[in-house]
């Protein structure tokens, strides 16, 4: 004899508590397809890399500075960022400010010193093969570290006016996320372009 | 030439000889697929219940039906075969067909230009090296080296009786191989969409017994004579100064290279790219107005005048 | 008044009392301005499909003007200019927006009444992925409009796209517009993706999914990770194009045949995007007319999965004649050919389940038995061309350009026109007319199998593709002129469609709840449903909910008419992944013009993008944040101001 099944759950959650919601989902589906588009540049720099002649690299030992403090930089606005994120986790509101405030100079600072970086080059962008992808890489990370600030900025409002709590924060922890993807696709352009040379590719 | 001057089910040649029963083979397992599966379903379906819409698909009952796994199994096993079968035979045809076999003793530069095809030969010996422009000639029988090379955007080298075809990509040096076993004319086209006049840009490959290719590559590595009558010689004047910066008349100053050399036009059986025969008439046509012909190709409208046109005429009958 | 931050979902009966409620929650306002602002999954679904049946129509026509061109040797309907935009535009529009727009439509409408849930997991972002396709639609357009449309092939190869061979501005708004394109592709993939995951019914576990939703969920993570490659090829290539970069040029390092592999990287998994979910639809829906359940629907679900992955594996093939070294072209072939493996597991399904059913002939199931045969004389040419020696003579010609329209007209096409017919009465609650579907079938059955058939003769005669005429004396005068004629009956044949269409809309038979006696949950609501589709939360006993007492499958049976209320607000229900447990209740958004705004705000952008003008670019930018703020505004009724107790998890 068969059974009429029915759902009778517990006590659900009402919307998103904590990080836990399905916004969560929707930005891990962005971050994905934005890792894609970053790998599909890595990629064109080692197709076009491998197939080149001799002296495809302007610089067989790229300089690294000021990229490497830079990249440390980067590095250490996610930790702060994250800080920040505790702060709301805790419902310690002046902890979050200063956490996304300070990811947000730390952030700015990194944008500043690559647009200076861009300026040093011996090479413009229709220099060669290797100078545009450099410059559009960079550039295009540049672009989502923009959005990164934009994202900061609004949290730092939001966070101001007391819009985030312990349980209701997944705003919070969605853009605190693309910030620290932000920053993992900039270890990949990084080792690219920066430590691979010193490795022995597309000397 | 046959009915069809770009089949390539068949073959004149090594390369697509092992091309063309693979070819058969696949096509074969291919319609009879198809017609098996035909068969199946229209059977199935004519064991049909009833027809009509809604109420006669909800008057038939719902039933849970036999386990139909077997069918994916054996479907699965029996395609396996064929398959494996094509497999196998692909990559065997894969390693006849792709590289060219021993060292060739001829080996000529072809360059994809748009809308025609360039063809360089180095010489026996120096002096004789020589470009000519839509009509290759090789010799029977033995394997001839084609280096490929783009001067614009990508083309495609293909004489179907002959071999496969290969793109030529700026930058990039792609090498093909020919070899005819029978002498004849085989024609080939450009196949990778090149612009306006992708759909002329036809050449044609002259396979022929080594003393006659000899003879002609002989001929072809010459310089241009000196033209005999003064119609002939205001015509050289007229081409020196509106076509000999494009074009190569060996043997006198025109020294153009973005055009078909033209040293011995009169040698070729098509002019255009395979579009027009190579008579006084079509060739007074096509100096004048090449837009007219194939619009959209490199060369401009000459607007010569009637003398001048006449005297052109002349000169070009020169270049044998 | 705070929201409460958790709850004991009420249960309750499906009464009238609590329809009216729901209905009352949400329905889109009336008028111009709620046809703006809703977020409705059924309304942005029957959109999608309207628009994107114009559009084939538009493309039809195309494709009769260079069938025209094509009847006969040396004709001079088009000039080669005019013959190359409208190949290309043929192309494009087909591909790009009818073959995907289509098939997000009608998963965009089926979906979450076939998962027994309230609507998609993004409302807004599913109304934003409509009003990006049909402003990129315009966009794409707007240069052929004007004379300027691409004219390099649809995957404008380069150098030919590059500057100096392509010096007008066709390429640059077709480099722009599949860039923008490309953002409505993707919102509408991650879209599927948590909807497939996260919303279906408590107790449809993932084996109890129907194969319509495991085709788009493939194309949909597909796209996900290969649509960026496409944008970022034609966002190289403008680069190329205005900013003097050499991505492409051999002069300074670039190399041609990076585009080739970008652009496949993501072609290939495209067109399997273009033909699975279609492929589930007939899985789904030939069953109904075969009265029992589809053969084998387990290992259908994974060869779908399979096919896709493999397809990320095969995109050199389409690159054979480029100059690749030996190995490569071993790989791919082989990879190539082994990919038939798993599209035939469920080719043999389908025929299995026809055979050992009790079949109905109706326009449906003709159109999904058809396809049958269709995909299976595609598939062989496709199988026939991964052959690396064989493909060498055969690609580029006319035998590749059948194999593509059988698989394109064969597997997506047919099963779209059958999928009508079998969903128009749960969509418009009435039913399509048999005896003008007959002709509709058969019209079209014959003209597409008179004009593509031949064509592989053509090819196999070495016509090569994309010539704007031809010569005489090369054996293919009879064969275009028959292909030509075809063509023509053909589309007669879609016009019978549009016009049952048309006819039926306006005067169709009434069609009840479940016309076909089908077995999924979207055949347990009203023809059409209402705005909230389920009065109560289903919950789920079997794969084939409708026909359980007949088919005695399981131990359990799936509840209807009592479950879960969800009734304090625009609520739905989130369950776990695999076995569809209750996780969450979902607060779903409002209806709001914010996703239209930031379709406006992005159009603005690309055209100043276009035009090079930094103004434009700045006001589009200003524009989409703007838009997005709004959008992303946090919800007041969220707020605490006093610090929440600390919860164990969350």
């Amino acid at each position: 004899m068969a059974e009429v099944v029915i759902a009778k759950p517990g006590k659900l959650p009402v919307g998103p508590i904590g990080r836990a919601g399905i916004g969560w989902w929707g930005i891990s589906a962005l971050i994905a397809s934005e890792a894609a588009l970053f790998s599909y540049l890595l990629f064109s720099y080692y197709y076009l890399g491998a197939s080149a002649p001799l002296g495809w690299l302007p610089e067989p030992h790229p300089k690294m500075m000021p990229v490497l403090p830079n990249t440390i930089l980067l590095l250490g606005s996610s930790f702060v960022a994250w800080y920040g994120e505790r702060g709301v986790e805790q419902g310690r509101r002046a902890q979050a400010l200063i956490g996304f405030g300070m990811a947000f100079l730390m952030g700015a600072l990194f944008a500043g010193v690559q647009v200076y970086e861009w300026h040093e080059r011996a090479f413009g962008i229709g220099a060669s093969s290797y100078a545009a992808l450099y410059y559009t890489t960079t550039g295009l990370h540049m672009a989502h570290v923009i959005v990164g600030l934009v994202i900061l900025a609004a949290l730092f409002g939001w966070t101001a006016i007391d819009y985030f709590s312990p349980r209701r924060r997944i705003s919070v922890s969605a853009g605190v996320l693309y910030w620290h993807f932000v920053d993992v696709v900039w270890l990949f352009v990084f080792t690219t372009y920066y430590v691979t040379p010193y490795l022995g590719f597309a000397r | 030439m046959s009915g069809a001057p770009l089949s390539y089910l068949t073959a004149s040649g090594p390369r697509a000889a092992y091309t063309a029963p693979l070819t058969w083979f696949m096509l074969v397992v291919s319609i009879l697929v198809c017609v098996i599966v035909t068969v199946l379903v229209w059977i199935a379906a004519r064991r049909a219940r009833a027809a009509g819409g809604a109420s006669e698909t909800a008057s038939v009952p719902v039933e849970r039906g036999a386990d139909g796994f077997p069918w994916v199994k054996w479907g699965l096993v029996l395609s396996a075969i064929p398959l494996f079968i094509s497999l196998i035979w692909t990559m065997a045809a894969l390693a006849k067909v792709a590289g060219p076999p021993t060292v060739t003793g001829l080996a000529i530069d072809v360059t994809g230009h748009q809308y025609w095809w360039q063809a360089t030969y180095d010489g026996t010996g120096p002096g004789q090296a020589f470009s000519t422009a839509n009509e290759i000639h090789i010799p029977i029988g033995v394997p001839v080296l084609v280096r490929l090379h783009g001067a614009d955007v990508i083309h495609s080298f293909w004489v179907p009786q002959l071999a496969g075809k290969t793109d030529t990509i700026p930058g990039q040096n792609n090498v093909t191989w020919l070899q005819a076993d029978r002498p004849g004319r085989y024609r080939g086209q450009c196949t990778e969409y090149c612009g306006l006049q992708h759909a002329n840009m036809a050449f044609e490959v002259v396979a022929e017994p080594r003393d006659r290719f000899e003879a002609w590559r002989a001929h072809q590595a010459a310089m241009a004579p000196a033209p005999a009558d003064d119609t002939a010689r205001f015509g050289q004047v007229v081409f020196a100064h509106r076509c000999a910066s494009c074009h190569m008349v060996r043997g006198t100053p025109a020294a153009g290279t973005k055009g078909p050399d033209l040293t011995h036009l009169k040698d070729r059986r098509l002019i255009g790219s395979g579009v027009l025969p190579n008579t006084i008439g079509a060739v007074a046509g096509w100096v004048q107005s090449p837009q007219a012909v194939k619009p959209g190709s490199t060369m401009p409208n000459q607007h010569l005048s009637g003398p001048e046109l006449n005297a052109v005429s002349a000169y070009l009958e020169t270049l044998k | 008044m705070r929201a409460p931050a958790y709850r004991v979902p009420e249960i309750g009966e499906d009464t009238p009392a609590l329809r009216a409620r729901l209905q009352e929650i949400w329905e889109t306002p009336p008028g111009l301005k709620g046809w703006l602002v809703t977020t409705d999954h059924k309304e942005i679904g029957l959109r999608y499909i309207v628009t994107a049946f114009l559009l084939l129509i538009v493309g039809g026509i195309e494709a009769l003007v260079i069938r025209l061109q094509l009847a006969g040797p040396n004709l001079h309907l088009l000039t080669p200019d005019q013959y190359n935009q409208l190949f290309t535009t043929h192309g494009m529009t087909m591909i790009f927006l009818y073959a995907s727009p289509i098939l997000s439509g009608f998963s965009n409408y089926v979906w979450p009444l076939m998962f027994g849930s309230r609507d998609m997991a993004f409302p807004r972002l599913n109304a934003l992925s409509y009003w990006v396709y049909l402003f990129a639609a315009f966009f794409l357009y707007a240069g052929f409009v004007v004379g300027a449309g691409p004219n390099a092939g649809w995957f404008n190869y380069v150098p030919l796209a590059e500057r100096p061979y392509n010096p007008g501005i066709n390429e640059d708004f077709y480099a722009i517009g599949m860039i923008f394109l490309g953002i409505s592709v993707t919102v509408g993939a991650a879209n599927f993706i948590v909807t497939f995951f996260k919303t279906r019914a408590p107790g449809m576990a993932i084996n109890r999914v129907p194969i319509f939703a495991w085709g788009t969920l493939t194309a949909s993570v597909a796209n996900l990770v290969v649509i960026p490659a496409v944008s970022l090829a034609f966002f190289l290539l403008w680069m190329d194009r205005q900013f003097g970069t050499h991505f492409f040029s051999a002069a300074k390092g670039g190399q041609p045949l990076l585009w080739q592999h970008l652009f496949w990287l993501f072609g290939h998994p495209w067109v399997y995007a273009i033909v699975l979910p279609a492929m589930g639809m007939v899985s789904d829906a030939l069953p109904v007319f075969c009265r029992r359940p589809l053969v084998a629907h387990t290992l259908v679900a994974l060869a779908t999965v399979a096919v896709m992955i493999l397809g990320f594996g095969v995109w050199v093939h389409h690159m054979f004649a480029t100059g690749l070294p030996g190995l490569a072209l071993s790989f791919f072939s082989t990879a190539s050919i082994a990919i038939t493996v798993p599209s035939a597991v469920t080719v043999f399904a389908w025929i299995a389940t026809i055979w050992l059913g009790r079949p109905v002939i109706t326009t449906a199931f003709l159109f999904f038995a058809s396809m049958i045969v269709l995909f299976v004389i595609g598939g062989v040419s496709g199988f026939m061309t991964a052959s690396v020696p064989v493909d060498w003579q055969l690609t580029d010609t006319y035998f590749v350009v059948a194999h593509l329209h059988y698989v394109l007209i064969g597997i997506n096409v047919f099963p779209v026109v059958g999928a009508t017919y079998f969903w128009f009465p749960k969509f418009t609650g009435k039913l399509m007319g048999e005896r003008l579907g007959r002709w509709n079938f058969w019209t079209m059955f014959a003209g597409f199998n008179l004009g593509f058939l031949p064509m592989h003769l053509t090819g196999l005669l070495g016509m090569p593709r994309r010539v704007y005429t031809y010569p005489d004396g090369m054996g293919w005068d009879w064969l275009n002129l028959i292909t030509t004629i075809g063509s023509f009956v053909f589309a007669v044949g879609v016009l019978l469609f549009v016009i049952n269409v048309w006819i039926s809309y306006r005067k169709g038979a009434p069609a009840g709840d479940n016309p076909w006696d089908a077995p999924t949950l979207e055949w347990a609501t009203p023809s059409p449903p209402p705005p909230y589709n389920f009065a109560v939360i289903p919950t789920i006993a079997s794969r084939h909910p409708l026909w359980e007492d007949r088919l005695q499958e399981s131990e359990g049976r799936s509840c209807l008419s009592r479950g879960m209320t969800l009734d304090q607000g625009k609520e739905a229900l989130s369950t776990t992944a695999l076995d569809a447990d209750p996780d969450r209740i979902l607060e779903m958004p409002e209806d709001t013009s914010a996703p239209l705004l930031l379709a406006i705000g992005m159009t603005i952008l690309f055209i100043g993008m276009l035009a090079l003008s930094w103004l434009t670019i700045g006001i589009g930018v200003l524009a989409c944040l703007g838009a997005l703020l709004l959008w992303l505004w946090p919800r007041r009724d969220l707020r605490e101001r006093e610090p929440a107790p600390r919860v164990a998890h969350g």
